[in-house]
């Protein structure tokens, strides 16, 4: 039997069954359609979430004061756990491959301009500070170069402070009181949004030791690295390694790659994706237990005609096909309804709800029609095996 | 060309043995016409569909052109049935949802024939059996005659040796009847094998051969 033939046969009984082969079709949509807009969904999230992390740029190296260990030794014979100071961040920068430095502490603490009071974040930080994290300065410039352990009072606002306090003004050359110090204002940076419902510009920028200061701390709460990004990340952690540990006597902190984060993150976001992609995957299988129905039924109404085929010549393996052919175009077809109104839907959202992060990879594309073809395959091998399988005569005889 | 030596048949029935046909043996040759008359249950629909390789005896050979025919497997039948064997049924059987010209065409779509000699051969069996301006009804638009027409051009379309014909007027009035007969007949003069199953003695007595069957038995040749 030729292959534009087996379709002209199995087309022809979903011409005759319009209605039935239409929602047995339908079944097989509405999973992939679920399948594509959950994965679509999941997949945007995973981005989205990938793209917030990774605004700062990939080639990071966080270093955090503490190690975690499972050994017993108790720490209290060595002393309390050093803090990494601003000393050690400046002796960082002299290590091969490495890009920026930036020491850095966070708090909280009160700002004030002329009556004008406000509770913001206070970040502590060094000059290279805007090239390790990828923000801009909008006006005037960032914090200078100064020495690092003696630097000046100056600020530099966020885009939020900046409109909040001074409102219209050119706030460069003002003083700002910092949590009751005055601090002369040199720039303002450019917005950077929020990220996870923490606004970004709701911010001050002060030279780190001045921070450290302010907040009353002994050392800092994170050295951020950035490396060249042709730099193997491995030797950059072994250089980093091995200098704070000549520094400090031994490994009392951590080192955490940005690049391992996101990929840590990345699984994850991977695992959620794939879990509502089984979710949509649950309807897929209803739908495959639609056309095992109909397939079922579909060999009981028409034995006699199995009969008839198989006494015109039809092997076994000729009525399997085409019994299993319908199940499979069955399925295939409303597989690409369903492509066609999962991302269609998706699309919709997207252009509905644009802060929705949606996307469609054409591999869950593929991957998603497979399936359904797969699952008319299983489906329809039960119903086309017993069709092959009837006595010809007694399949003769039922009318 | 076709030879049964001691077939049997039999089934079960419940938990009883039950012989549909008991040591048959028959020769036929190419160009015979052959009718076989008999009560119900005398076993005439059961040789029939073994002499069209539908069943198998439960003992005895069958050889179709000199070869043995009954140890063959299902595939190699199934080429059997499609190259040298046709059937006409009492009930048509045709496919409903296929148009008369489709209907002729199955066997040679099942035997893996081109689209354009299909289309050739389609075309002249519509011609001989009159069905060219039915060729794109639909069986539930078309007579009994016509249906049954239909059928005899789909069992010939792959050329028989045999032609099997269970009843084929048994759903039809007299006159469409004969006219069936008579096309079935010229099938004869092509040196096709005729066997014919009929409770219509008018019917049977037209055969050159002509057989009567009891419990399973051959009891009477008339030719």
């Amino acid at each position: 039997m030729l292959l534009p033939d087996l379709l002209k046969l199995t087309t022809s009984s979903f011409l005759a069954y319009r209605m039935r082969s239409f929602l047995t079709g339908l079944g097989i949509a509405i999973g992939i359609t679920a399948v594509i807009l959950l994965t679509s969904i999941g997949e945007g999230l995973h981005q989205f979430v990938l793209a917030e992390f990774s605004q700062f740029g990939t080639n990071l190296i966080a270093i955090q004061p503490g190690k975690v260990q499972t050994q017993g030794v108790s720490v209290g014979i060595f002393g309390s756990v050093r803090t990494i100071s601003i000393e050690d961040a400046m002796a960082l920068r002299h290590l091969p491959n490495i890009e920026y430095v930036n020491p850095s502490v966070t708090g909280n603490a009160e700002l004030c301009f002329e009556g004008r009071t406000r509770r913001s974040t206070v970040f502590g930080a060094g000059h290279d500070m805007p090239k390790v994290m990828a923000s801009r300065v909008a006006l005037g410039s960032f914090l200078p170069d100064d020495d690092p352990t003696q630097p000046r009072a100056l600020v530099v606002l966020g885009s939020k402070v900046r409109q909040e306090l001074f409102a219209g003004q050119n706030p460069l050359g003002s003083y700002l009181r910092v949590g009751g110090q005055r601090y002369r204002v040199v720039g303002v940076m450019e917005s950077k949004g929020q990220m996870l419902g923490f606004d970004l510009d709701d911010t001050v920028f002060i030279p780190a030791a001045r921070a450290l200061e302010l907040f009353n701390r002994p050392g800092l709460m994170e050295i951020q690295v950035s490396y060249r990004p042709n730099a193997s990340l491995d030797g950059v952690l072994h250089t980093i390694t091995a200098l704070l540990i000549a520094r400090h006597g031994r490994e009392d902190f951590t080192l955490i790659p940005q690049e391992k984060a996101l990929e840590v993150l990345g699984s994850v976001l991977d695992v959620i994706t794939f879990a509502v992609g089984a979710l949509g995957g649950i309807s897929l299988l209803v739908g495959g237990v639609g056309i095992l129905t109909i397939m079922t039924m579909a060999v009981t109404e028409r034995t006699a005609e199995i009969g008839l085929l198989r006494a015109l010549g039809a092997r076994e393996g000729q009525v399997l096909t085409l019994f299993l052919g319908e199940a499979i175009l069955l399925s295939a077809l409303g597989g690409l309804a369903g492509l066609g109104l999962g991302t269609g839907i998706a699309q919709a959202l997207h252009w509905l709800f644009p802060a929705l992060p949606v996307r469609t990879p054409w591999l869950f594309a593929v991957v998603a029609e497979l399936s359904a073809i797969s699952i008319g395959l299983i489906a329809g091998v039960a119903p086309a095996r017993r069709a092959a399988r009837l006595d010809p005569v007694e399949a003769l005889h039922v009318e | 060309m076709i030879r049964l030596e001691k077939i049997s048949r039999s089934f079960m029935v419940g938990d009883q043995q039950v012989a549909a046909l008991r040591g048959i043996n028959l020769d036929i040759a190419a160009g015979d016409y052959v009718s076989i008359m008999g009560p119900s249950g005398s076993g005439k629909s059961t040789l029939l569909n073994l002499i069209g390789l539908l069943d198998r005896p439960s003992s005895g050979t069958y050889k179709l052109d000199g070869g043995d025919v009954t140890a063959l497997d299902d595939a190699q039948q199934a080429r059997v049935r499609s190259e040298k064997i046709g059937f006409v049924f009492q009930s048509f059987h045709l496919v409903p949802r296929l148009t008369a010209a489709m209907n002729i065409e199955l066997p040679l779509i099942l035997a893996g024939i081109s689209p354009a000699e299909r289309k050739g051969r389609v075309a002249a069996l519509l011609e001989n059996y009159g069905l060219v301006d039915r060729a794109d009804h639909r069986p539930d638009q078309l007579s009994g005659g016509q249906r049954q027409r239909v059928a005899i051009a789909r069992a010939t379309s792959m050329h028989p040796a045999v032609l099997l014909a269970d009843e084929p007027t048994g759903n039809l009035d007299q006159t469409t009847g004969k006219e069936v007969i008579s096309l079935l007949e010229q099938l004869v003069v092509q040196n096709v094998a005729l066997i014919l199953v009929t409770h219509d003695p008018v019917i049977g007595s037209r055969a050159r051969r002509q057989l009567h069957m009891v419990d399973g038995q051959i009891i009477d040749e008339q030719r």
